[in-house]
């Protein structure tokens, strides 16, 4: 019997000791990243190397708005993320109640074209789709970005399975009442489908907010890039800023900190409707 | 008379739900199934963006294969993924199952290791070139002087160590993703199978090796087949940690959609750009009929 209680305190302890080591290796690089964001350039590679600074250096915070047009750039950022998720939202749920709910010719097929299409990465084609875009002369604006992200076939995937799982009964009830297809959708359907919302929400916000790729083929005019265009670009600029360069990092992080905190079971939840789906 | 009006009502009901389906799948046509089509078409021709495309046949395959350039790419994604697979796979395994036991503070220990997938790639990255430097005063540099008592590596300045960088990063990015999918699998193990072990005597690690891990195979099937896909998509990373301050990427750590970025938009070679995503593509569909192959085989279980 005591044995049996012995092992179970040691294979405790054995877990939390695992964990409190492995939440150590996650979370090291953004202390690291706080506190030599609080430090001069010269004081960050002193070895052996201090964690928290005598005198923290406020002044990077301030600067860092000056250096570069931070401002705008985080703007540009939120104008497009916000306009981004909206877009993405509105079409996708639109457009996965028409294949959940409604009967009608070339459904099955017009929804295999986007099934198909989630197997192919964007990198593929996203060639011939800059060249599309430029010959629309909308290379270097936000529009491209904005067509690039809204319309994707993830969303209306994700909004579709979930309305799968709202009975049909549901919608019948409401059209022996009277109710327009368009009242079922805004008025029954939307209100129950807050979780998928919100997980679509997470997805397209975050994915937005920090993509990388999309911005640096579109945007070329300095007034229009983005926060993470911009940060790349400052830190290429000024390699050895060391602490702008942190500072600018704490700050880009923030806004996703904070999305990610209020809707996390949502992201989880996300995660596991793809699993399912497989 | 009846028939027709029964006909109207079914047209109208079919306008209603192309209606619907209309904002979102006209942008979806024209941006995404449109350009699809055209990748197709480019990389059988050659095409600088400006002149009128030529059809050159497989010209633009044979010269892929023939370019070292592209061959490294090919060899390097390769590499990075047969390295970052099975270590995400292992370390978001144990996560989860550490993570799956009655701890306190769970959904503290499930955050932290998952913000690092959805923390801005170039805020993270810059801290990793911190504290990888090739400098002795970086942090990892440190640890391998003063704990480990070896040499300092070059890290991601260096050919050989360059790699080990990118794929330790991605390690760190990523599992907290593949952890959320693995902690679905083992809540949906039933507990009898555990307590039927129990009674045949079975100690922890047995269930592990008898119960869980066979019960997980379609979880594991699942996410080898997620990562090996991102990881032939990986592009941003190797940008961030390997790019030079221009942003070119030398032959030890290029890769594929890097190579695809390049040709077109520094070399304007659209042609074999397209002929390059189409290699990427081939890859990932032989990925994905796998996947499908595989679905088969689980539901028959």
């Amino acid at each position: 019997m005591r044995t049996k209680t012995t092992n179970r305190v040691i294979s405790r302890i054995i877990i939390y000791a695992l964990l409190l080591f492995l939440a150590f290796i996650m979370l090291i690089p953004f202390v690291w990243m706080i506190s030599a964001s609080l430090k001069l350039n010269k004081d960050i590679f002193v070895i052996p190397y201090q964690w928290i600074s005598a005198e923290p250096r406020w002044q990077n915070y301030i600067d860092i708005w000056t250096k570069i047009p931070l401002a705008k750039y985080a703007l540009n950022t939120a104008k497009l993320t916000i306009i981004v998720t909206l877009l993405q939202i509105l079409t996708s749920s639109f457009a996965a109640y028409a294949f959940a709910k409604l009967q009608f010719r070339g459904r099955n097929l017009l929804f295999l074209a986007y099934i198909a299409t989630i197997a192919v990465p964007w990198q593929v084609y996203m060639v011939p789709q800059f060249m599309f875009m430029r010959k629309l002369g909308l290379a270097d604006t936000h529009l491209a970005i904005i067509i690039l992200q809204a319309f994707s076939a993830f969303g209306v995937f994700l909004m579709r399975q979930f309305y799968e799982g709202i009975p049909d009964s549901l919608c019948e009830a409401a059209r022996i009442d009277g109710m327009s297809e368009y009242g079922i959708y805004a008025k029954i359907m939307l209100p129950l489908s807050k979780p998928a919302l919100s997980t679509l929400t997470i997805f397209t916000f975050v994915n937005t907010w920090n993509d990388f790729l999309g911005p640096l083929i579109y945007l070329t005019t300095d007034s229009k890039k983005t926060l993470q265009i911009g940060i790349k670009m400052f830190i290429s600029q000024y390699s050895a800023e060391y602490g702008l360069i942190m500072a600018a990092s704490v700050l880009s992080l923030i806004p996703v900190l904070i999305v990610f905190m209020a809707l996390q079971k949502y992201f989880v939840a996300g995660i596991t409707t793809g699993a399912v789906k497989g | 008379m009846n028939t027709q009006g029964a006909k109207k009502r079914k047209m109208r009901q079919a306008l209603v739900a192309y209606s619907f389906i209309a904002p979102n799948f006209i942008g979806f046509a024209v941006f995404t199934l449109g350009p699809i089509i055209l990748a197709f078409i480019m990389a059988f021709a050659e095409w600088d963006g400006n002149n009128p495309m030529k059809f050159v046949g497989l010209k633009n395959f044979a010269d892929l294969f023939a370019n070292d350039r592209f061959t490294a790419a090919l060899k390097n994604t390769i590499v990075y993924s047969i390295f970052t697979v099975p270590f995400t796979l292992i370390v978001a395994l144990g996560l989860a199952i550490l993570l799956n036991q009655k701890i306190r503070a769970r959904t503290f220990f499930r955050t932290v290791a998952f913000f690092p997938y959805v923390a801005s790639l170039v805020a993270v990255a810059a801290v990793w070139n911190m504290l990888f430097t090739p400098a002795k005063g970086g942090l990892m540099n440190q640890l391998l002087m003063n704990v480990f008592q070896t040499a300092p590596l070059k890290w991601a300045a260096a050919p050989n160590t360059v790699m080990l960088t990118i794929v330790l990063f991605s390690i760190w990015k990523n599992m907290g993703y593949y952890m959320v999918i693995y902690l679905a699998g083992l809540q949906g193990i039933s507990e009898d199978l555990y307590e039927a072990a129990s009674l045949d005597g079975a100690g922890a690690l047995q269930k592990f090796w008898y119960v869980t891990l066979p019960q997980l195979k379609p979880t594991t099937f699942f996410v080898t087949i997620m990562l090996t896909i991102s990881c032939f998509k990986i592009y941003d990373i190797v940008y961030m940690l390997a790019g030079g301050s221009n942003g070119v990427v030398n032959k030890s750590a290029i890769v594929l959609v890097y190579y695809i970025y390049e040709e077109a938009f520094r070399n304007w070679k659209l042609g074999s750009a397209s002929a390059a995503a189409l290699v990427l593509f081939a890859i990932v569909l032989a990925v994905t009929l796998i996947q499908f192959r595989g679905e088969k085989n689980y539901a028959n279980d």
